[in-house]
């Protein structure tokens, strides 16, 4: 896995296991912050953001522990990092844009329980990626994240003007289409590596 | 979430009762999807998740209720992650050294277990606010329920997508497997399948006590 070229990292990680619709990772955001694109992409920014940050420290933070020989506690580290990082962007977005702050509402701190970013550190450790395949892992990740969740925020948007039976309303639906949206990615399996 | 989170809950069947079904982080409050979708594509590893989370759940409540009120309020947050993240980490190695291969199968969602967002919304909502022992009937209520809603989607895709229930062939050798039930899109059709009937359910209860109120202000 060691050599794997940089744009393979980036296509599996972005598209053939993409990490909300092929690994399950990230569900809560997906459904919670998909009802408008402007939200969405927002969202999928800060969440980008993070991951690249959490990827960086998450590299430095397993060599030092396997330098140390302290690996039962990467669990931890890697947690704490990630919810220090979601306070820097939480700081950052409230001082510079204090309305999208308020749409993104509780969802941003609620970032740290999102399950793609801790995912992502730790299969960037499992995987044994080097610091620049680990930041193209992560970038890739991310922006299969904003992509899943465009891709939701836009059939969401068409479905608000569709009469839909009233016992599908509310979350079945989306979880439907998210299970359609699943088929489709399903189409790119192959093209890249192995799951992760 | 609980009702009044500030108020001093006492004891009652209904502290365990209501996380299997009223107040089911699955089906209700939509918690925890992503183990849920994840690692059900069959019945073992669906039962296994769901135990390893009550365990974390049971546990981490424990010591979040025993500590609150030595833990500061600007930093309870980190404080619960870290107790969280401390349990992960026990059942882990636990499961590693119980069998490997239900360690292999569950992958990297038992360490994900620290990102459920299930155990730190109790911990937030519930553990740090309420006495020890309706701590401990709270998270073993909701423990079974997210137990029982992993079940629930396990059995429906390993009997759909292989034909077998908990490894046992349950069809003869004619049946063909509806092997998109075990691959990820299946997850998200039997879970949005289980919501519509319960949608379903409730819709038709409220309709009938509309209907039956309006029988009674008729006769009125």
């Amino acid at each position: 896995m060691q050599t794997e070229a940089l744009h393979s990292i980036f296509l599996n990680a972005a598209i053939v296991n993409n990490f909300v619709l092929a690994l399950f990772l990230g569900i809560c955001p997906f459904l919670g912050v998909s009802a408008k694109k402007e939200t969405a992409w927002n969202m999928g920014l800060a969440v980008i953001f993070v991951m690249l940050v959490s990827s960086m420290s998450a590299y430095a933070i397993n060599w030092l522990l396997t330098e140390l020989d302290l690996l039962f506690l990467r669990l931890i580290c890697y947690i704490a990092i990630i919810a220090s990082a979601v306070q820097l962007v939480e700081m950052f977005v409230k001082r510079f844009s204090p309305s999208l702050f308020r749409s993104l509402g509780i969802f941003l701190p609620l970032i740290t329980t999102n399950c793609a970013i801790l995912g992502l550190a730790l299969f960037q450790t499992a995987k044994e990626y080097n610091f620049i395949q680990s930041l193209v892992y992560a970038t890739g990740a991310g922006v299969g994240f904003l992509l899943a969740l465009m891709l939701m925020a836009g059939l969401r948007e068409k479905l608000a003007l569709a009469r839909v039976p009233s016992v599908s309303q509310g979350a079945a639906l989306s979880l439907m289409l998210a299970g359609l949206l699943s088929l489709a990615f399903m189409g790119f399996a192959g093209i890249g590596g192995s799951i992760g | 979430m609980s009702n009044l989170p500030n108020r001093i809950e006492s004891l009652s069947p209904d502290t365990f009762i209501r996380g299997l079904w009223r107040e089911n982080p699955v089906f209700v409050m939509l918690l925890g999807m992503c183990p849920v979708l994840a690692v059900t594509n069959t019945t073992i590893n669906a039962i296994a998740m769901g135990l390893a989370t009550t365990f974390v759940l049971v546990c981490s409540s424990i010591l979040i209720s025993l500590l609150r009120d030595w833990i500061p309020k600007q930093v309870r947050i980190a404080s619960f992650i870290v107790i969280i993240a401390t349990f992960v980490t026990i059942v882990d190695y636990g499961i590693q050294a119980i069998s490997l291969e239900l360690y292999a199968a569950l992958g990297a969602f038992i360490q994900l277990i620290v990102a459920n967002c299930v155990i730190l919304g109790r911990a937030e909502a519930f553990a740090s606010k309420q006495r020890l022992h309706t701590t401990l009937v709270d998270s073993l209520g909701m423990g079974a329920g997210f137990t029982l809603a992993l079940l629930s989607l396990g059995t429906v895709r390993e009997i759909l997508g292989s034909g077998t229930l908990l490894g046992i062939p349950l069809f003869g050798d004619n049946f063909q497997p509806w092997v998109v039930m075990i691959l990820p899109p299946g997850g998200f059709f039997v879970l949005g399948a289980w919501l519509l009937l319960f949608n379903w359910i409730r819709l038709r209860k409220e309709q009938q006590s509309i209907e039956r109120s309006g029988v009674a202000a008729n006769a009125n």
